[in-house]
């Protein structure tokens, strides 16, 4: 499969990416009840008053940043849009499964049903800029957004030009504060909306190449480095020929697996973290990937994303790996163009 | 596409039998598996019919010899009898012998847990472990467990379209040489939210489902789960595979015209239509059966109606076999593409039961007798909210 070339990417963020990009900010720390909300933006320059207020949070962000990222590029449309969301639109899901069990079945308006199901922040995508090409939905746990990228790689080797591919998941008011109760990190749960727009060829304003990307379901600690060091070489590449690796590392007990690579294979790489900046989520991972696609195109990020203090003269090729709960782990291979 | 992805191994279950037999002599004697509700206790009970599987999940789990049977949602269940089926029947011993994928599907997941213990998930210890139900890669991921695979999965949520994404996406993998084999399709239970959600949209039958009848009243929802095995040239080529049929075209494309409704010129359905002909490069005369996506709703079937003739000069023998099984939702085109491929093996056109007069304006007849035929390539559809609309084309050996 060949690479593909990243042309553009958006960010909503608990931090205000949306109109700064990657910035010095304070770090989202957990603390109980602590779940810290996506950054306000103006949503009006891309929706109507009508339409954001009957969007959930999810949706809202979803579609504002494929619109913006689409703009960023140049296009006036792509050929396909993928999205990855963990637990889609919570929000809706959550009230009309409310309504269900306290109103005993009674009572019921379709609203929230409706837009209930996860593929439904790319239709609305889709509905917005009248596209009717490939429209697809991966809901696979934190490595949903990955999968998405695989899926846009395969369809620029299929002969499209431009995908849209997204990660998005809202915080909803139910099921986090369960979640909260039994997973526990250093960093806050939050939300979140990371879009990019692939292109099979290079154009004058791409910012990164995208050479690979793997996900698996689950993997033994004691397997990890021989999986990198195999997903590595079979890009050809060598640990040294890694710049900087981004690493999902959120605090909790599976942090393990990050520890490992990091005092046994990559000692002599920048080790990054982003997760203290915006929060822990499903797709947080598309976070990670637009901090790799900031770092290669301005050479620098925040003083509190590197873990280690090797530094690189040069950052050309970076290595993303993330997991949540020890599952659905993700390696994603970028070189600067 | 020169013959397309081998498909070597298939399962299924659903209302109308538990294995491919036995939806084959549903399918044969026209039999249905619409009927009253029981697993669950619904209010609507008496104003609707559903193609439920009569079996608890404590005896879905004794077939999978699994015990501790309330770990699991009524989705995994089903999907692990399906898959362990599919995979048997394409006759792998061991599942990890090849670069080897699962691509799983669901519209709600564990919802029938997450109804359940949602109030109560800090009652007990055991209820915390139910917390994870809503997230729709638990059912995947606990599949993935019971038959022995833990690299590539991944699961697809297109809603009505899903499983039929999923089997495309194992195609494109398989072509990319990304994987030499993969166990793809769908599964749903059901749940008192889908049933609530479909009653709110008032497009569920109080009858029996009636398919692109001028008098069709809505859809009877279904549970069941099917899952297919595509393998590689290379791995059939190897293992002296049989392969049961061909994945020889499929696309996906989006209406683009409203979050649940169709439209009416079924646009989406068309684009999907013509897009797989196309990669499969086969004309639409030589399509000799189509397993239409036909949920009974009046929307769907005028608007597929639409769609079939706009594509087909002369629209092919056609039935919708959701009177059958009800429509199973993430699931539905899996279970569908089983059928597709023994509508192949069998040389028959599955009858579309209920059916009586044709919708007016498009005056299009589905075959109401399950008909022997020559049959080389069929051509299925799978459409959902959100205006997703996929079509798979199997093609004979």
């Amino acid at each position: 499969m060949n690479s593909v070339y990243i042309h553009s990417g958006v960010s909503i963020s608990a931090q205000n990416t949306f109109e700064e990009g990657i910035k010095e900010v304070e770090e989202l720390k957990f603390t109980e009840n602590s779940q810290v909300k996506a950054f306000k933006i103006n949503y009006k320059e891309f929706l109507s008053p009508i339409a954001s207020r009957r969007m959930a949070t999810g949706v809202k962000m979803g579609v504002v940043a494929a619109k913006k990222v689409i703009q960023k590029a140049g296009e006036d449309t792509v050929d396909a849009i993928i999205t990855g969301t963990g637990l889609g639109c919570v929000e809706d899901s959550e009230k009309f499964l409310n309504a269900v069990i306290d109103n005993d079945e009674q009572f019921l308006t379709p609203t929230s049903f409706i837009q209930s199901t996860h593929n439904t922040v790319a239709a609305q995508i889709a509905l917005s800029i009248k596209n009717k090409g490939y429209n697809m939905t991966y809901v696979n746990g934190a490595n949903s957004f990955e999968a998405a990228l695989l899926d846009g790689m395969l369809l620029l080797n299929e002969e499209n030009e431009t995908v849209l591919v997204g990660g998005v998941d809202e915080l909803g008011k139910r099921f986090i504060n369960d979640y909260e109760k039994i997973y526990q990190q250093d960093v806050s749960f939050s939300e979140g909306a990371n879009f990019f727009t692939l292109g099979a060829r290079k154009k004058e304003n791409s910012i990164a190449q995208l050479l690979n990307v793997e996900v698996f379901q689950e993997i033994d600690e004691d397997n990890l480095l021989k999986k990198i060091a195999s997903f590595l070489e079979e890009n050809s590449l060598k640990v040294s020929d890694i710049d900087a690796v981004i690493l999902g590392i959120n605090g909790d007990a599976y942090d393990s697996y990050y520890q490992k690579i990091q005092s046994e294979l990559f000692t002599d790489t920048t080790q990054l973290k982003y997760k203290n900046l915006s929060g822990e989520f499903f797709t947080a991972s598309a976070f990670g990937f637009y901090v790799a696609t900031e770092l290669l195109n301005k050479q620098e990020l925040p003083t509190n994303c590197f873990f280690n203090s090797v530094k690189k003269e040069d950052y050309k090729t970076v290595l993303l790996y993330n997991q949540y709960l020890g599952k659905q782990h993700s390696l994603v291979l970028l070189t600067s163009c | 596409m020169a013959n397309g992805v081998a498909i070597t191994g298939m399962g299924i279950i659903s209302s109308i039998g538990n294995t491919v037999e036995e939806n084959l002599q549903s399918l044969l004697s026209e039999s249905d598996g619409i009927s009253t509700i029981e697993n669950i206790a619904t209010r609507h009970a008496n104003n609707i019919k559903v193609g439920e599987i009569k079996l608890s999940n404590e005896e879905l789990a004794k077939l999978l010899a699994l015990d501790n049977f309330e770990k699991y949602s009524r989705t995994t269940l089903l999907g692990a009898i399906a898959a362990k089926q599919a995979i048997e029947s394409a006759n792998i011993n061991d599942v990890n012998q090849y670069k080897t994928g699962f691509i799983s599907s669901t519209s709600v997941g564990g919802m029938d847990l997450t109804e359940k213990y949602c109030n109560t998930f800090f009652d007990a210890p055991r209820n915390e472990q139910f917390i994870n139900s809503h997230n729709a890669s638990e059912s995947t991921q606990q599949i993935a467990s019971f038959i022995g695979l833990t690299d590539f999965v991944t699961t697809i949520s297109t809603a009505c379209s899903s499983a039929a994404n999923a089997i495309m996406l194992g195609a494109r993998l398989i072509k990319a040489k990304k994987l030499d084999r993969v166990i793809v399709g769908g599964t749903d239970g059901l749940s008192k939210f889908t049933l609530n959600g479909f009653k709110t949209l008032m497009i569920l039958s109080d009858k029996k489902s009636q398919p692109f009848d001028k008098n069709r009243k809505g859809l009877n929802l279904g549970e069941g789960a099917a899952y297919l095995v595509l393998e590689s040239e290379e791995v059939v080529a190897k293992e002296n595979k049989k392969v049961l049929a061909f994945l020889s075209g499929y696309a996906n494309a989006n209406d683009a015209h409203h979050q649940t409704a169709s439209s009416e010129e079924g646009e989406g359905a068309f684009l999907a239509m013509k897009k797989a002909l196309k990669l499969a490069d086969l004309e639409t005369s030589v399509i000799d059966y189509i397993n239409a996506h036909g949920t009974g709703t009046p929307n769907n079937d005028a608007s597929e109606s639409e769609a079939l003739k706009r594509i087909f000069e002369e629209v092919p023998i056609f039935s919708s076999t959701k009177a059958y099984t009800g429509h199973t939702l993430a699931a539905a085109g899996g279970i569908e593409a089983v059928f597709s491929i023994l509508a192949l093996k069998e040389q028959k056109a599955f009858a579309n039961l209920n059916f009586a007069d044709e919708i007016e304006k498009t005056q299009l007849k589905p075959t109401t007798k399950t008909v022997e035929k020559e049959i080389k390539h069929v051509l299925s559809n799978s459409f959902g909210f959100g205006g997703n609309c996929s079509t798979l084309i199997f093609s004979k050996v």
